[in-house]
């Protein structure tokens, strides 16, 4: 790191006496008539920040990137590349300086690429997290047949080998929770959202709504210790043993209600932020006719915000999908293929944790299996999301 | 004899008011809108209200329906009273008001449905329609008096909100006549419409003048003089001049109103 001080000294150096030198330049070029320029001396300014900085400090994230794979260290080469092209930006942008030079067009092309390259950025992590679950996946399919995982119904590891991986009880264990949990958050939250748009003085949503949002502050774990001391013992006591459903405090039940009072608020916000964005003067053309305002509600309001709603629920259930601590502490951690809602079941999180947390040897199918897992929900969460995306966008272009 | 010949007149002008407004005011918030106005509108007339924008037109035309319930701020006093029976009683229902005072807003508002289903949709929750095929002969009907028939018969069920703006507006008048009013408010119907379009919905408000009452809020001399029988002039929430359309035009009493329609002031 050493070795970065001088280049960042140049170009920090450059940059701002660029910065004054540009500016005196483009006036000077004018004659001191400023309106003789095609682009204001600021402009000139900028566009002689953005050239002398930008390219040296792309090589320097490059360089160290490459670094990193390669395992070399910076070399005096490195140093003179980039104090090279800062000096080359410098003297290009200065020497360009003329009277018809158009460096608004020119600083705004560096800004367009600034932003392609954030943006970029977002793309190529997701693309780096998906290759490197790619890779350990790979390398598990290699010891482990991808029939059994994802074929097999029983799921028990043994770390001594021989064990039995298959997918099924965990995708089950998640999508029996998930649905529950939808099952409660789904009418709660879109009800709630429509009385909070549609009925609620403005004074009783101003207290409302931000209660409602607490919620979706609250940490998972805390959800899930609700669900192990309140939820469970309660559900037991009331609902399993006397209707003989089993005895355990850890159900999916349990994890499901949690999850679902979890999921409230992203479903009511949502749903509320949509149902406010049907303009008023749709409500206006059905009052207008005689309707009710129930009739106006559900056949004008919740049709035209039914789009955006189907996507805050899809939302909502990749958000389901990918919990983890609300299932290891309401529904526990062992895998299990039945219908019995009071039954401890667990999902694919929960045994991703689980494989890769003590002893762990990575090279084992036992370990490996995590990233098969987790490709596997990444694959199912990614298709809900791009699903969801696209019905909102639809939703969007629907007015005007 | 001399009172009987005088009680007939006034039964008989009684049974033509449909909607009468006494002493109304209308305020948004401290903004006080509509100042006292007294207006009769007779059955089986058009009126049309002129005057420059922002006179009020349309907040007087909102309360003849009770549209501006929905608006918080709106505050209305006076009575107003629909076959001699104050609508802002306790007693009535909007609800079934605005079935029998239909209105056409001043934008147009068509819901995200299919134009079919735009058109059904009044019908459907009066329960006007016995079956489809009769469901199906409204919708038509609707659509042929707004002019707009012929260029959506082959896609009713295309959205209306995919339409021009001007068939959207035509979309909102058919939709306000499936439902039968008794009396029509119509906002600046044709402000979206080109002159072939507004020579059709022009037509149409004579045509519905046989059955009912049509109240018409327009920018337009030319088409106040046409369509109207009785024209009301608003100036700054006052109603200046309120009088048969030919003696506005012609022979205005009111230097205000004499100055609007010569388009000296608005
Ligand atoms: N929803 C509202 N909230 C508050 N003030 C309003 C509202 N609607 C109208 N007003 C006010 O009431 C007055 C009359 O408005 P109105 O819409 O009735 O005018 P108008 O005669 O219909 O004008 P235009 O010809 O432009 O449509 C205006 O001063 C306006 O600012
Ligand atoms: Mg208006």
């Amino acid at each position: 790191m050493q070795s970065l001080t001088l280049p960042l000294l140049v170009i920090l150096g450059l940059t701002i006496s660029g910065y004054f030198l540009a500016k005196t330049r483009a006036l000077q070029v004018a004659g001191g008539d400023i309106r003789k320029l095609v682009s204001l001396p600021k402009q000139h300014a900028l566009n002689t920040v953005l050239a002398t900085a930008i390219p040296p400090v792309a090589a320097i994230l490059l360089f160290s990137v490459y670094n990193r794979l390669t395992e070399g260290t910076g070399s005096w080469l490195f140093t003179l590349v980039v104090i090279a092209l800062a000096v080359t930006g410098f003297a290009l942008s200065l020497i360009g300086i003329k009277v018809q030079t158009r460096a608004r067009t020119f600083a705004e092309r560096w800004i367009l690429g600034l932003l392609i390259f954030a943006s970029t950025i977002a793309i190529l992590t997701t693309v780096g997290i998906v290759f490197s679950m790619l890779f350990e996946t790979f390398n598990f399919f290699e010891q482990y047949d991808w029939k059994h995982f994802f074929f097999s119904t029983s799921w028990s590891p043994n770390f001594r080998g021989d064990s039995d991986l298959g997918i099924i009880p965990l995708l089950w264990g998640t999508l029996y929770i998930s649905l529950i949990a939808l099952a409660f958050a789904v009418p709660i939250g879109l009800f709630a959202a429509i009385y909070l748009s549609e009925y609620a003085g403005s004074r009783m949503r101003s207290v409302a709504k931000p209660a409602i949002e607490i919620l979706a502050g609250i940490p998972t774990i805390v959800y899930g210790l609700f669900a192990l001391i309140t939820v469970g013992p309660f559900l037991r006591d009331y609902f399993a043993s006397p209707m003989g459903l089993g005895q355990s405090a850890s159900s999916v039940m349990t994890a499901g209600l949690v999850m679902g009072i979890m999921l409230i608020p992203f479903v009511s916000s949502l749903s509320d932020d949509i149902i406010n964005a049907v303009p008023q003067a749709m409500r206006d053309g059905s009052f207008g006719l005689g309707a009710t305002k129930s009739e106006t509600i559900r056949q004008v309001v919740i049709p035209a915000a039914l789009p955006g709603i189907v996507g805050a629920v899809l939302l909502a259930a990749s958000r389901a999908i990918g919990e983890t601590m609300i299932v290891v502490l309401g529904a526990g951690a062992a895998a299990r293929l039945s219908m019995n809602p009071f039954e401890a079941m667990t999902t694919v999180t929960v045994k991703i944790v689980s494989q890769l947390t003590g002893d762990t040897d990575f090279a084992s199918p036992e370990t490996l299996v995590a990233f098969a897992l987790g490709l596997t929900l990444f694959v199912i969460t990614l298709g809900l999301n791009v699903f969801a995306l696209y019905i909102v966008r639809k939703y969007r272009e629907q007015y005007e | 004899m001399e009172d009987m010949i005088q009680m007939d007149r006034t039964i008989s002008t009684q049974q033509d008011i449909k909607i009468e407004a006494k002493g109304v005011q209308v305020f948004y918030g401290d903004n006080h809108a509509i100042k006292d106005v007294d207006v009769n509108i007779a059955d089986k007339t058009v009126t049309a209200f002129i005057g420059p924008s922002g006179c009020g037109k349309s907040t007087f035309l909102r309360c003849l329906n009770r549209m501006n319930d929905t608006i918080d701020i709106c505050r209305v006093e006076g009575d107003i009273l629909l076959d001699g029976e104050d609508i802002y009683d306790p007693k009535v229902d909007p609800v079934q008001l605005r079935a029998k005072v239909g209105m056409v807003f001043q934008k147009p508002n068509p819901f995200p449905k299919s134009i079919y289903d735009n058109v059904a949709y009044g019908p459907k929750i009066h329960g006007l329609a016995r079956n489809k095929a009769d469901l199906d002969e409204i919708v038509e009907k609707s659509l042929r008096k707004a002019a707009l028939w012929n260029e959506v018969k082959d896609r009713l069920n295309a959205p209306g909100t995919g339409m021009s703006g001007g068939q959207q507006q035509r979309l909102c008048i058919a939709r306000a006549i499936a439902t039968a009013p008794e009396v029509l408010l119509m906002d600046e119907p044709c402000s979206a419409l080109d002159p072939i379009a507004t020579a059709q919905v022009e037509e149409l408000i004579d045509e519905l003048r046989q059955s009912f009452s049509v109240v018409i809020v327009t920018h337009s001399m030319q088409q106040a003089a046409r369509v109207s029988q009785k024209t009301a002039f608003f100036h700054l929430g006052n109603l200046v001049e309120f009088d048969d359309t030919d003696k506005i035009f012609t022979n205005p009493q009111d230097s205000r109103t004499e100055s609007y329609i010569s388009g000296r002031i608005g």
